[in-house]
This record gives C-alpha cells, sequence and structure tokens, in this order.
C-alpha cells in the first residue's frame, strides 16, 4: 500500500522523504491499532502441540543414545573434546598455583616485557586470593581445549578462505549469523545433541570463537599486497611457497590478533556455557546470581575479569612484538633475548618444580583470602536500605511509564500489525530483501507460538536501544570533537569491551534486584562502548573542510553537530543503531536470569526443566528470528553503502 | 592527418620499411593476445560482440577487455618498452606473457616453445630460470632481510643458503647496495627498495627481465638515476628486457623498440624515432608532439643523399647518432655532416637541416 506505493518511486524520490515515510508509515499503524488491537494477540499457551512434539523429540533423541548418529559422531565429538579439558585441567591443577603463575610470568616477560610477566603474575595470585583458584583452573582448561580447537579449525579455513573467493562467499554467510546470534540461543539445541557437560560446554564456546578466528585470518590473508603475491609466484613459488613463506608472514600480526580475539571470545562464554555444565567461574557466578548474593558473584566476576586480563595482555602484545618487520624491532639485542629466554625458562622450571612438590605451593593455602562478598553484600544492603528511594524510583519510573506502556501496545496490538510494521520499517530503511526476511522472520515467531514473551523481549530491547543509542550519540559526538574526552572515554570503552557480559550484570543486580529493569540496564551498559566508538569514529571521519565551513558561515557549536556532523556521520550512525540491537538483544536475554523474564527466562527454564524443553527450544530459535528481524531492519547502512559503491565503478 | 615534421628523409624511409620486415631472430613473439576480465572471458572471441570498444562491451556484457589481439616481436638482448595510459592494458599484457595472469587467447611463444600450453610445473620452471620480474611497488618482503629478499628466487628454486646468500650480496653489490644487506625493506628510500627489487630479478640470471612501471612511484630525480642504472645493467648483463611505463620521455630514453598502447590494443610499433618521427595516427602524434624532436630523431632520419657540390670536410658521424649531440659541430662547421656507417658514407646533414629538426619544421628545399 502506502510503503510499496514509496518504493515504486525512483530512489532519490524516497530518499528526500524516508523520514517522513516513516512517519507516516506509524500514523498508519496507531490508527490501525486503535481499531483492531485485542484481537489476533495471540497469548502464550504452554501446552502447544509444537511444544509437546519438541517434548517428545527430546525423549525420544535421550532414548535413543545408541542410535548410530550418536554412536558416530556426537558421542566421540563430546566425549573427545570432554577428554581433553579432562587432561589439560588434570595438568594445570597438577602444576599448582606457583607452577601456573610462574609460566604465565615467564611468558610475560620472554614475549611482553618484564612488566607484564609481573603484572600477569600478581593477577593469578590475586585470583587465588578470592577463593576460586581450583574454579579458575577449570575454566582456563576449557578455555584452553577451547580456544586451541578453535584455532585449529579456524585458521587454516581462514587461509583458505583468503585465497580462494569462492570459499569466501561460502563462509561469509554463515559468519554472519554465527556473529548475530545471541549465543544464549544454541544451547538448547546443542544440548539435544550433546547433552549436558563439560564437552558440550567447550563445543559451545567454540561456536562462538571460531568466527573471528576465521574471519581476521581471511582478512590478514587478503590484506597481504598482491603485488607482494605476485612477484614470488613470478620467481616460481608453488602455491604452498606463497602460503608459507610470504601470506603468512605477513599476515602475522592480524592473525594474532585473530589468536587474541578468539581468546576474548571464548572468555565471554565463561558464563553462559556453566547453563550447560561448563563447572568453574562461571558456575560460582551463576550460583551466586541465583541466589542473589551479589558479593559471592561479584568475587567470581573480578576472577573471570583477571583471567581475561592475564590471556589478553600476553596475547594482544605477543602478536605486535613477533612483527619483525617494524623498524626498532631489533632493540632488544641477540644476547639480551637469550638472557631473558634463559630467565623466563630457569622461572618457570624453579615455579613448576616447587607446585608439583610443595603442598604450600600446589593448594592455594586457605588462609590467605581477599573476598569483595563481604563489603560488597553490606553495601548492597547500604544502599537498599538508603538509596532505595533512587534505584527504586529510577526502576519504578522506567517501568511505569516507558516499560508497561510500551509492552502493553505491542502484546494488545494483533501479531500482523507488528510484523507489517516491522517489515515497512524495513522496506524504508533497508530495501525490499530486508523486509521480506523481517516479515518471514515476524510470521516464524508466532508461528513457533511465543509471540507474547517475543514482544516482552522486543519491549525491553527497544527501551534499552533507545537509552543506548541516546547515551553513545551523545558521549560518541562530545568525545569526537574532544581530545581529552575521547583520552578518558577511549580506555573505558577498551576495558568494558574485553570484560566478559555476565559482568555486566552483577551491578545492575546490585542496584535493582532481580527484575526487568535490570535486564535492560545491563544490556544498555553492554552496549554502549560499541556504540559510541562508532559514533565517535563516525563524527571524527567528517571533513574538516565542511565543518569550517560552516563554522565560517557563523553556526554555532549545537548547529554544526545538528546540521553538519551528525548528518554526515548518518552511515555510522545507523551502523552504531544496528550494533546497539544486537547487543541490547543478546543482553537482554541473558537478563531473563535475573528477573528479566520473556524469551530469556524461557531458555533458561527449557535447560533446566525436561517438561519446558520444548518452549525453551522455541524461545531459543524466537530469539535468533528476533535477532535476524531487528538486525535486517537496522541494517540500511551497510547495504546502501555497497549499492552505491557497485554504482560508483 | 597526421604530422610528421620533420619528414622522414628517403634514407629513412628506405630503413623504415625495413624495420616492417619480421626480424629473423626474436626473443619472445607474441600473437594474437587477448585478455578479457569477467564473466563473458571465453563467449566474446569470435563473436560480433569482439568489435565493439571496451565501453560498449562492459555495458554489453559486464566484461571488460584488458588487452585486445595485441601482436610484437621482441628481439634478443633489446629493452622493448610498452607505453600507455593508466589503465591501457599494459600490466595485464606484461602479467600474460608468463601467465601471471591467464590469457583469454592467442600464443606468446619463447625460445621456441609456447608458453600457453607449458603444464603448471614447467611454467614454474621457466619463472624460476628464464623470466623474472621487477613490480611497481617493489613487492619485497617486510619481513626479511635485503639479502634475503634478493635471495628469494633462489631460494625457492632450492639453493642451499651459502650459495644463495653469496650470489645475493654480490647482486647487492652490482647495483650500489653494499653494506646494506642486513636491513630490512622499510629502513630503505624508495629508490633503494627499488634497486633491492633489481637485485632480486637479476639473482636468478634470467634471460628476460619484465619491468612493470618500476619508477613510476619514485621522485623524478632518483626515477632518473634508476633509468640511468637499468641502461648501465643492461650494457653489462645484456638481458632482454621489457619495459612498461606511463612516461613518453622514459620510453624513448630506454627503448630499442617502443609500443604505444591504448585502450587494450598497440596503436604503434617503432624505434623512438619513429614513434616521434612518424607517429602512426594522431593518438601518437599527439602524445609526442611536445617532444623536442632533436633530442629523438637521428641523424640517419633527416640526411639527405649527397650531391656533387657538397663539400666533404665536414666531421662525421654515423647515422644512428641523436641531433642533438651534433649540434654542437653543425654550429662551428661550415660544411655538412658527413654520414658515416661501416666506413662507408651514406648521405649528408647540413646546418638548415638541423636548425628545422630543432625548430620542428620543413626545412627549406
Ligand atoms: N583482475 C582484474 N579484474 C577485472 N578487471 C581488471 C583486472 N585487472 C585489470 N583490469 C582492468 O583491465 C584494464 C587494464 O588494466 P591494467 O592492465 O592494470 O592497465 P595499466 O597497467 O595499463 O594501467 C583496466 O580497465 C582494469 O580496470
Ligand atoms: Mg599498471
Amino acid at each position: 500500500m502506502t510503503a510499496a506505493a514509496l518504493a515504486a518511486r525512483p530512489r532519490a524520490a524516497l530518499r528526500l522523504s524516508k523520514t517522513r515515510s516513516i512517519l507516516l508509515l506509524s500514523a498508519v499503524a496507531v490508527l490501525l491499532y486503535v481499531l483492531a488491537n485485542g484481537h489476533l494477540t495471540l497469548p502464550l499457551d504452554t501446552q502447544t502441540p509444537l511444544f509437546t512434539a519438541l517434548n517428545s523429540f527430546r525423549d525420544w533423541m535421550i532414548a535413543n543414545r545408541t542410535a548410530w548418529f550418536f554412536v558416530f559422531f556426537f558421542t566421540p565429538v563430546r566425549e573427545g573434546t570432554a577428554g581433553l579439558v579432562d587432561f589439560v585441567t588434570g595438568w594445570l591443577t597438577t602444576l599448582g598455583w606457583v607452577g601456573i603463575a610462574a609460566i604465565a610470568g615467564a611468558l610475560g616477560l620472554v614475549f611482553v616485557t618484564w612488566r607484564t610477566g609481573v603484572a600477569v603474575a600478581v593477577a593469578l595470585v590475586l585470583v587465588g586470593l578470592l577463593g576460586v583458584w581450583d574454579a579458575t583452573m577449570v575454566t582456563l582448561g576449557q578455555m584452553i581445549v577451547a580456544v586451541a580447537l578453535s584455532l585449529v579449525i579456524g585458521i587454516p579455513i581462514g587461509i583458505w578462505a583468503g585465497r580462494s573467493d569462492r570459499v569466501q562467499h561460502v563462509v561469509t554467510p554463515l559468519l554472519d549469523l554465527m556473529q548475530i546470534m545471541p549465543t544464549y540461543a544454541y544451547l538448547v539445541p546443542l544440548v539435544l545433541l550433546f547433552f549436558i557437560g563439560n564437552g558440550t560446554a567447550t563445543i559451545a564456546t567454540m561456536i562462538y570463537a571460531i568466527p573471528p578466528a576465521i574471519r581476521l585470518t581471511a582478512l590478514g590473508i587478503r590484506g597481504v599486497s598482491a603485488e607482494t603475491v605476485e612477484a614470488a609466484s613470478s620467481l616460481g613459488s608453488t602455491g604452498w611457497q606463497v602460503l608459507r613463506k610470504v601470506q603468512i608472514p605477513m599476515a602475522r600480526s592480524t592473525i594474532g590478533l585473530a589468536v587474541n580475539q578468539t581468546i576474548m571470545m571464548a572468555l565471554s562464554m565463561v558464563v553462559i556455557t556453566a547453563f550447560v555444565g561448563a563447572g568453574g567461574l562461571g558456575e560460582v557466578l551463576l550460583k551466586a546470581l541465583e541466589i542473589q548474593d551479589v558479593g559471592g558473584s561479584f568475587d567470581a566476576g573480578v576472577a573471570i575479569v583477571l583471567l581475561a586480563m592475564v590471556l589478553d595482555r600476553l596475547t594482544a602484545s605477543a602478536s605486535q612484538t613477533s612483527d619483525r618487520s617494524r623498524p626498532g624491532a631489533d632493540r632488544v639485542s641477540v644476547a639480551d633475548r637469550r638472557r631473558l629466554q634463559a630467565a623466563g625458562i630457569t622461572i618457570a622450571i624453579v615455579g613448576i618444580g616447587l607446585g608439583v612438590t610443595q603442598s604450600w605451593a600446589h593448594v592455594f593455602p586457605s588462609d590467605f583470602s581477599l573476598s569483595f562478598a563481604d563489603p560488597v553484600n553490606a553495601l548492597v544492603s547500604w544502599l537498599e536500605a538508603n538509596a532505595v528511594w533512587l534505584t527504586s524510583g529510577l526502576k519504578d519510573v522506567a517501568s511505569s511509564w516507558l516499560l508497561d506502556p510500551l509492552q502493553q501496545v505491542l502484546t494488545s496490538a494483533p501479531f500482523w500489525l507488528v510484523i507489517g510494521y516491522a517489515a515497512a520499517l524495513a522496506l524504508v530503511v533497508s530495501g525490499r530483501r530486508a523486509a521480506a526476511v523481517a516479515a518471514i522472520a515476524g510470521l516464524a515467531i508466532a508461528a513457533l507460538g511465543v509471540w507474547r514473551p517475543a514482544m516482552e523481549t522486543l519491549t525491553q530491547v527497544l527501551f534499552g536501544v533507545v537509552i543506548a543509542m541516546v547515551v553513545g550519540v551523545a558521549v560518541g559526538t562530545w568525545a569526537a570533537r574532544s581530545g581529552l574526552v575521547s583520552q578518558i572515554v577511549r580506555p573505558i570503552n577498551d576495558a568494558l569491551q574485553t570484560m566478559p557480559a555476565f559482568v555486566y550484570l552483577i551491578p545492575a543486580l546490585a542496584l535493582f534486584g532481580p527484575t526487568r529493569f535490570t535486564a535492560v540496564v545491563a544490556a544498555v551498559i553492554y552496549a554502549i562502548p560499541a556504540v559510541t566508538r562508532l559514533v565517535e569514529d563516525g563524527v571524527r571521519g567528517v571533513s574538516v573542510t565542511a565543518i569550517e565551513s560552516a563554522t565560517s558561515s557563523g553556526s554555532t557549536a549545537f548547529q554544526v553537530i545538528r546540521k553538519v556532523q551528525l548528518p554526515m556521520a548518518r552511515r555510522s550512525l545507523l551502523a552504531g543503531l544496528n550494533q546497539g540491537v544486537v547487543l541490547v538483544l543478546a543482553m537482554v536475554v541473558v537478563g531473563g536470569l535475573v528477573g528479566g523474564q520473556a524469551l530469556g527466562y524461557r531458555v533458561v527454564q527449557g535447560l533446566a526443566q525436561a517438561s519446558d524443553f520444548g518452549i525453551g527450544l522455541s524461545a531459543a530459535l524466537a530469539i535468533v528470528l528476533l535477532g535476524v528481524m531487528l538486525d535486517r531492519i537496522t541494517q540500511g547502512a551497510g547495504a546502501r553503502r555497497e549499492v552505491k559503491r557497485i554504482e560508483d565503478e | 592527418m597526421t604530422s610528421t615534421f620533420p619528414a622522414p628523409g628517403p634514407f629513412a624511409q628506405a630503413r623504415l620499411a625495413e624495420a616492417q620486415q619480421p626480424s629473423a631472430e626474436t626473443a619472445i613473439s607474441v600473437k594474437g593476445l587477448w585478455k578479457i576480465f569477467g564473466p563473458g572471458e571465453h563467449k566474446i572471441i569470435g563473436t560480433p560482440l569482439a568489435d565493439l570498444t571496451r565501453d560498449e562491451l562492459r555495458l554489453a556484457t559486464g566484461s571488460n577487455v584488458a588487452v585486445r589481439d595485441v601482436s610484437f616481436d621482441v628481439r634478443p638482448g633489446e629493452v622493448f618498452v610498452v607505453m600507455g595510459l593508466s589503465g591501457s592494458g599494459k600490466s595485464t599484457l606484461i602479467r600474460c606473457l608468463t601467465r601471471l595472469i591467464e590469457p583469454t587467447a592467442g600464443e606468446v611463444m619463447f625460445d621456441g616453445e609456447e608458453i600457453g600450453k607449458a603444464s603448471q610445473a614447467r611454467l614454474r620452471d621457466l619463472r624460476r630460470h628464464r623470466f623474472s620480474m621487477v613490480f611497481q611497488h617493489f613487492g619485497l618482503l617486510p619481513h626479511r632481510r635485503v639479502i634475503d629478499n634478493v635471495a628469494f628466487g633462489l631460494e625457492v628454486r632450492g639453493e642451499p643458503k651459502k650459495a644463495r646468500r653469496d650470489k645475493a650480496a654480490q647482486m647487492l653489490a652490482l647495483v650500489g647496495l653494499e653494506g646494506q644487506e642486513m636491513r630490512y625493506p622499510d629502513q630503505l628510500s624508495g629508490g633503494m627498495q627499488q634497486r633491492v627489487g633489481l637485485a632480486r630479478a637479476l639473482a636468478v640470471d634470467p634471460d628476460v627481465m619484465l619491468f612493470d612501471e618500476p619508477f613510476s612511484a619514485l621522485d623524478p630525480l632518483i626515477r632518473r638515476d634508476m633509468q640511468n642504472e637499468v641502461l648501465r645493467l643492461h650494457n653489462e648483463v645484456g638481458k632482454t628486457m621489457i619495459f612498461i611505463t606511463h612516461d613518453l620521455a622514459e620510453a624513448l630514453k630506454l627503448g630499442d623498440h617502443v609500443a604505444i598502447m591504448r585502450a587494450g590494443q598497440i596503436v604503434q610499433i617503432g624505434r623512438p624515432e619513429e614513434i616521434v618521427g612518424a607517429p602512426a595516427d594522431d593518438y601518437v602524434a599527439d602524445f609526442v608532439q611536445d617532444v623536442p624532436k632533436s633530442y629523438v630523431l637521428t641523424l640517419g632520419w633527416i640526411m639527405r643523399e649527397v650531391r656533387p657540390e657538397d663539400p666533404l670536410d665536414g666531421p662525421a658521424y654515423p647515422s644512428t647518432t641523436i641531433i642533438r649531440e651534433a649540434v654542437r659541430d653543425v654550429a662551428c662547421s661550415d660544411s655538412p655532416i658527413r654520414i658515416v656507417d661501416d666506413g662507408k658514407l651514406v648521405g649528408v646533414v647540413d646546418r638548415s637541416m638541423v636548425l628545422a629538426a630543432i625548430a620542428g619544421t620543413e626545412p627549406e628545399a
């Protein structure tokens, strides 16, 4: 109708009237809502035939563990992975805490700087003091196996994709899907195939950690100058020689980054995989969260952050200093290097010797401890007693003035109206294909029988995205205009982005208790760094000439921002919106754990209770579909740019 | 209308005719070479589509003709220059010779062997021993020291470390880079990096060296040094060279023969003086109009036959002398210059003819 007519017009006209067509659409939607609300709202029925069928499918799977596909594939894969994890964890335990700290310190000393060596060793001792050494080793063992396997699988595929356009074309959409899929969503189907256990947890971690390994490796290989590859070929190199002597060495620092990112991705799965039997720090944190022991979860959260820091420091800099071509890379003379290596090996050997033989160096002594649990719990109680007017004020205002009305509208609107409006928006912003995908995703959610929880989740996402965008655009613009602000914001962003997602739940829970609002707050904190960064880069990228010409014609600073910088950074803003939506959704569903209700809660229930399996699996699929739908609607920026680029050529 | 001032004299015309004859000896012979990029690569040649211009074809089929029906012969030991504007297909052409880019059609004969028919192994062998290439942006390996960059070609063909390092050190000396062996490429200036590229190409002791705009990325002064370096090396090692450039002055300076390329086709092949003195069409004429003729044309190009009244006590030059080099003697001597090839007097050049060549006009009869 309206939207179709608009789309039929030439693109220039469409672009001019984009804002107006969105307004028009919204007006039509409001009108239809007034006429039709309350009809076809699809309330939740927990006993639909689909759910029952899925439940019996699960029972059938469990009853058929001896079927060929289990015996020959799923079971060996799971048991093999689990065996590796047990083996590595066993060694980590054998080496003792002194041994581990010494090895980490020695690695830092030899490959990075002595300062890093000391820092990582101290960080590990702190982990011990927090009283979670054993849990940390379980987690570390899993990380080591998951990362090693991810790299063993991801780097060769990445190399292949870097060298072959055809492979790249096949792999890219798969990676895109893996990337926008909220991690929460594939746990349920995974459990169906692999059951609960640390093997399954490791496999779930790998699904999330492999994409950056592939993507960055391919990027690195593709980044090698075509001329250099040609030069090697022109001298008669074989394909293997080109790979080994040219492409891999020249892509080395990017592959190093791939390793680093893979580790970071794997770490961000520590808590979530506790749902499927990961054990370790994730389980400690999760158990504490479940009983609202904020202090206990805080200790585990700090340990996760410390572990992340250790692994990040060791790998981030290692990938840089190994690039020999940098001028000044030869600063450390050969003799010095030898001496460093000797010192490192000595430290490691002494540490291992102590850790294996001396009981005080083997098991972390429990007489020393440094738990934040009590002070944090005290602080929480204090907040509950004294700042409750502020926190619950905020919470109540947001809930009753914003979240509730929005949820009321979304859940009382006919499902076809919501889907139609979403598809029409996608059409205006991102084009015909996006609209079709959005519509199909919406219909599929309805067909899965989880329409109502999906609308509840959507409510939280929309609310979270609006706040994340407002804060992100404000801070990003400010940072782009002021070097000082940028210098302050950047390291904070860096730190926030390396932190595993669940850690964000802790302060939110401390402040707001287990509610829907808590999930939204955590999601907002989670999404803001990425949005801020994209906005800052976009605004910074606006040409100086454009700003100067606006200033020279007498614009105020505010006019420059509103009329020049933000419009010209439109693309980055849209990209920020897109990222914001994906991240907020990922975190909102995690919030199902702390009172967020909606789809996330259904997934948790599905993992915990056999009778809720069907609805849990449907909810997990709905999360993916909701992600696809939101991604398509907001994707406009990237897709348009592609079209434009092709037209220009 | 093509302007051919100064017009070639009768002797020059005879030599022009001679140059059209296929030479008996060729190092590389290219016949009917095509390269089409895009979906229609193998569906266009031999159909009416092949007659469309490049832009028409791109609109019609989405395919891009980079090289169109190119033929030429390169004589052993000469410098053969291909000159054309950016996008005219030069890089594609030179890469088709050793199949770094697989040609769509046509044949490349080298030493009696058709390169298009060579197996991958044979092709690698040819690249390892017979050809080498120098690139516009050098194509050096940033993670290797200069000496190991130069030794790279020897390494891929499996020579032992000591032998290849010795050879690489020799090559570095040859290009004037002694003492730089242990540095990394990014510690060298652009000109020095390209010398490394040159040394790398020389190290495998090839029969044919291919240059793809090797000096385009360099500053003018350094470019001049490097051109002289190539001329010097050509004299010292006597390799056959195929040299790509977009710079007419460079082409005329280095080339024994120059091919002018436009939109994938060769529009003229000739010695520098033929290109400048007798451009084949308006396109080439346009190109060469600002070239000072006396810097390119030879005495042989403008000489006339000896007349009985000519005093024969003037200075003697071979016919291949560039006019500019004879200016001083012409100015000092009232008698015409005698043109002597192999001890035989073949013609004379008088002062008015030299002045006309400098002025770029027809001499008065
Ligand atoms: N790999 C390729 N794919 C498609 N078109 C190409 C490719 N390489 C070159 N071309 C096209 O072929 C034409 C000739 O390019 P090139 O040989 O690089 O020209 P030159 O070296 O003379 O600047 C150009 O129009 C270029 O766009
Ligand atoms: Mg080129």
